[in-house]
């Protein structure tokens, strides 16, 4: 590769294919904001930019949790289900119960991470398929909602809960917060402690990690278990939004935090994805919504869209990292 | 279009001849000019040690590899198969070691897999399929109805379906890798009853087995590999065991070996009575700076039993000592913490995450150790991985590329880091240059001398006697799943031992 001295916007092949292949993403999604922008130059306004990140909270801390099951080589699909069983147990225990609102935040996301634990056990010990594991707790965890909910919305206006969504910290909104601070976590946790390496190392070869004594059962479990603990404080952050205990909100919410994994550069083979990736797989999926918005694309259009961009990226990718092997 | 066809006979009346068949695969030349010619109605063993060449031979008759040079002629005329359907179509099937049967199919359904009994064009007709089997099957007495199920069947019975099913094929060459390898001595008489049968049908059979006795049993004549190359063909009667293993033996030296003799300390690892799935009661112990290798056929039980020893494969009995203490080890984990550790011969499989840097490969192991801290210290682990790399040789741009950039040789190298670094007692080294470059090869084996002369017990597995006899203090030579015998270095120094000594004991003898 060295002898290929061709030259590329200033860097040899070999340099610009490994950059490439880094900010691949980050590049399509900088072209993205910038046609959107000369159409509608309002797009770019700070108050439309910090709408966008805070409608995309949810979804992000949702694909932090997708992206560790994918990375390991499996996928969660309990995600949407598990913000509708939060909302609801919020709802019948502080709304209708009278129980302190922390204290049913703290049971509603324990719930979840519960849940979470359950997928992974069955996924590591059983050595059972995750897709069919998570989409049978999907079933499951969104029929609780149900009955717990009985199937209608439970007002939740209780004192300054909705502040949770709708509050600031200077002129930030507390979500941007949220996910930022979850961000940090998540990067840490991925990229510089032991637990990200043995993630990394499951997915990439899970019979060199058994052989460099990685222990396969708990890294599988804690993983799963992580992704029900963020569905949690997701499920919270989106019924502060709706005000209401539902168990019909999240419907689909699993596919965005799939896309914003595959956009972010996280393979499905197993073993590749980055914290900043997922992020900026989500601000993606945000600015194709609301960048369609401002284009005036009607809503049926939208989702078509959607695919078709999130197969457009991934062939880019693809191609980009051949190319580097 | 059948290119066998028994009207046609060929004018040399050899039913598959193999001329000047040569075949590299990158560097390594698997085959020089090599022949091959069987008879019709004959079994034709082929004899030669662990990477002779007879089965990238036989891959090739099937249309698995191409040849780089030679023709391979069926019945006088020159075919080239395209693939093992095309070279089952022209009357050539081969029963591989490994049995990879649709364990849900029925046995008719297995028999006329790719060419289903139909109605018309489109439609699948079991009933026609279903009588076509039972007439065949009652043909070989075999004691199952068409619409078993394969999963019922015993391994022997599996192969036994194989056979059939290359007979209904209309075979007149069938090739046999190993088929006595997982059967009892029953099943063997069976399968060697079917053998005479096809033989009087004029069916010619090419028999690759290592079991002598077997040969001597059911075989006419034999053709002997040596390294690649054709040593020479034999009719079997008149023949002695002793001659054919003086045919096999004498595979060229190709590098000399850097083994540097060095002090043998105290007892590091010894085991006792080992037994799991493949091998039995093994018994063994190694030294501080000594090198052992462990010789014998591909699967006499060699990587078994390290696989079982390093945790990766459960022991049914037997004990294990480290430092004169009890041990026991469950998984890898156990024993890496306790100072063993084992290069796969898997190296894909059991080595590297290819996509992941070398960094994180060559730490991996040794995260708990190296990094105890709540956050990876990554400077320091960069700096220890780097300089472990260094002493290696491993040729990278830097540790940051991931393991698919590097060729196996390095791949080799990056697996042998994780484990320099774990700093072990014991080293367990399958096939470290199997798949490897002569350079590369010759560091690693500088390396293994290396870590002997740092007071480490290295235990070795090669396929490759000259390597054995050339790197190793002793070596211990295991038959079907048991010890059989134990060399030391000086017996092979002063000629006292030959290449063809340990290879009449890993025949058996």
């Amino acid at each position: 590769m060295a002898s290929n001295n061709k030259k590329i916007m200033g860097m040899d092949q070999d340099k610009f294919s490994m950059f490439l292949s880094k900010y691949g993403i980050t590049l399509v999604l900088l072209v993205m904001i910038i046609i959107v922008a000369i159409i509608q130059p309002r797009f770019i306004a700070p108050a439309n930019l910090l709408n966008i990140l805070t409608q995309i909270s949810v979804n992000c801390l949702l694909a932090f949790g997708m992206c560790l099951a994918i990375t390991t080589g499996g996928i969660e699909l309990t995600v949407g289900a598990q913000l509708a069983l939060v909302s609801c147990i919020l709802g019948a225990l502080a709304s209708k119960g009278g129980m302190n609102i922390v204290l049913a935040c703290v049971i509603a996301v324990g719930v979840a991470t519960l849940f979470g634990f359950i997928n992974g056990f069955l996924i590591s010990k059983f050595n059972m398929f995750p897709f069919v594991v998570t989409l049978s707790t999907q079933l499951i965890t969104r029929s609780l909602a149900q009955i717990i909910s009985n199937g209608q919305a439970i007002p939740m206006s209780i004192g300054n809960f909705p502040q949770v969504y709708s509050g600031y910290l200077g002129p930030i909104p507390l979500p941007i917060i949220y996910m930022l601070v979850v961000f940090v976590v998540m990067y840490i946790l991925m990229h510089q402690t032991r637990f990200g390496r043995y993630v990394y190392a499951v997915g990439g070869n899970v019979n060199a990690a058994i052989a460099s004594g990685v222990n396969v059962f708990w890294v599988r479990t804690a993983c799963y278990t992580i992704s029900g603990f963020l569905a949690g404080l997701a499920g919270i952050i989106i019924t502060a939004k709706t005000t209401s205990g539902q168990s019909n909100i999240g419907i689909g919410y699993e596919t965005d935090a799939v896309a914003a994994c595959v956009l972010g550069g996280t393979s499905f083979a197993g073993g590749i994805s980055t914290a900043p990736g997922v992020v900026i797989g989500a601000i993606m999926i945000g600015c194709i919504y609301t960048g369609m918005n401002f284009l005036r694309i009607g809503s049926y259009y939208q989702q078509l869209a959607k695919g078709l961009i999130i197969i457009g990226a991934i062939m880019l990718d693809m191609a980009v990292s051949k190319k580097n092997r | 279009m059948k290119a066998l066809d028994n009207k046609t006979q060929s004018p040399s009346g050899y039913v598959l001849e193999c001329h000047g068949i040569s075949k590299a695969f990158g560097g390594t030349q698997a085959l020089k000019d090599v022949q091959l010619e069987i008879l019709p109605g004959e079994v034709h063993a082929l004899l030669g040690e662990n990477g002779a060449g007879k089965s990238t031979l036989m891959k090739i008759i099937i249309g698995l590899y191409k040849q780089d040079e030679g023709t391979i002629k069926v019945n006088g005329k020159p075919f080239q198969a395209r693939g093992p359907v095309d070279a089952i179509n022209n009357g050539i099937s081969m029963i591989h070691q490994e049995l990879n049967p649709e364990p849900h199919l029925t046995i008719a359904e297995a028999i006329f897999l790719n060419r289903e009994s139909t109605k018309g064009r489109w439609f699948l007709d079991k009933k026609a399929q279903n009588e076509r089997a039972e007439a065949i099957l009652r043909k070989f007495n075999f004691p199952f109805p068409a619409t078993t199920v394969m999963s019922k069947l015993t391994l022997a019975q599996m192969q036994m379906i194989e056979i059939i099913k290359a007979v209904s094929c209309d075979a007149k060459i069938i090739i046999m890798d190993e088929p006595t390898s997982s059967l009892d001595s029953e099943e063997t008489d069976h399968l060697f009853e079917t053998i005479r049968d096809l033989k009087k049908q004029g069916v010619a059979i090419i028999y690759i087995s290592h079991r002598m006795e077997e040969i001597f049993e059911i075989c006419d004549r034999t053709s002997v590999f040596r390294d690649g190359t054709y040593v020479g063909t034999k009719s079997l009667e008149g023949v002695t065991r002793n001659e054919l293993i003086s045919m096999m033996v004498g595979r060229q030296v190709d590098s000399i070996f850097p083994k540097v003799d060095c002090e043998i300390g105290k007892t590091v690892f010894k085991v006792e009575g080992l037994t799991g799935k493949g091998f039995e009661n093994i018994s063994f112990e190694v030294h501080a700076g000594e090198i052992l290798g462990l010789s014998g056929l591909v699967g006499s039980g060699r990587s078994e039993t390290m696989r079982a020893i390093f945790g990766l494969d459960p022991l049914t009995s037997g004990k294990m000592y480290l430092e004169g203490q009890e041990i026991r080890i469950k998984k890898p984990r156990d024993a890496i913490k306790r100072g063993i550790c084992m290069v796969n011969e898997d190296r894909k499989g059991y080595g590297l995450c290819l996509q992941r840097s070398l960094r994180e490969n060559i730490s991996l192991p040794n995260l708990p150790d190296k990094q105890p801290g709540l956050v990876i210290d990554q400077k320091r682990e960069k700096q220890e991985c780097e300089d472990v790399a260094r002493l290696l040789t491993v040729k990278a741009a830097s540790i940051e590329h991931t393991g698919f950039s590097l060729s196996g040789g390095n791949q080799q190298k990056v697996v042998l880091a994780k484990w320099v670094m774990a700093n072990p007692k014991v080293l367990i080294l399958d096939e470290p240059t199997r798949g490897v470059d002569v350079g590369a090869k010759s560091d690693i084996h500088s390396l293994m001398c290396k870590f002997a002369a740092n007071g480490l017990a290295v235990i070795m597995i090669s396929s490759e006697l000259p390597e054995v006899m050339g790197m190793s203090d002793r070596i211990l030579i295991y038959h079907e799943g048991k010890l059989n015998g134990e060399i030391m270095r000086k017996d092979i120094l002063s000629g006292a031992v030959t290449q063809k000594e340990i290879l009449a004991k890993e025949f058996g003898q």
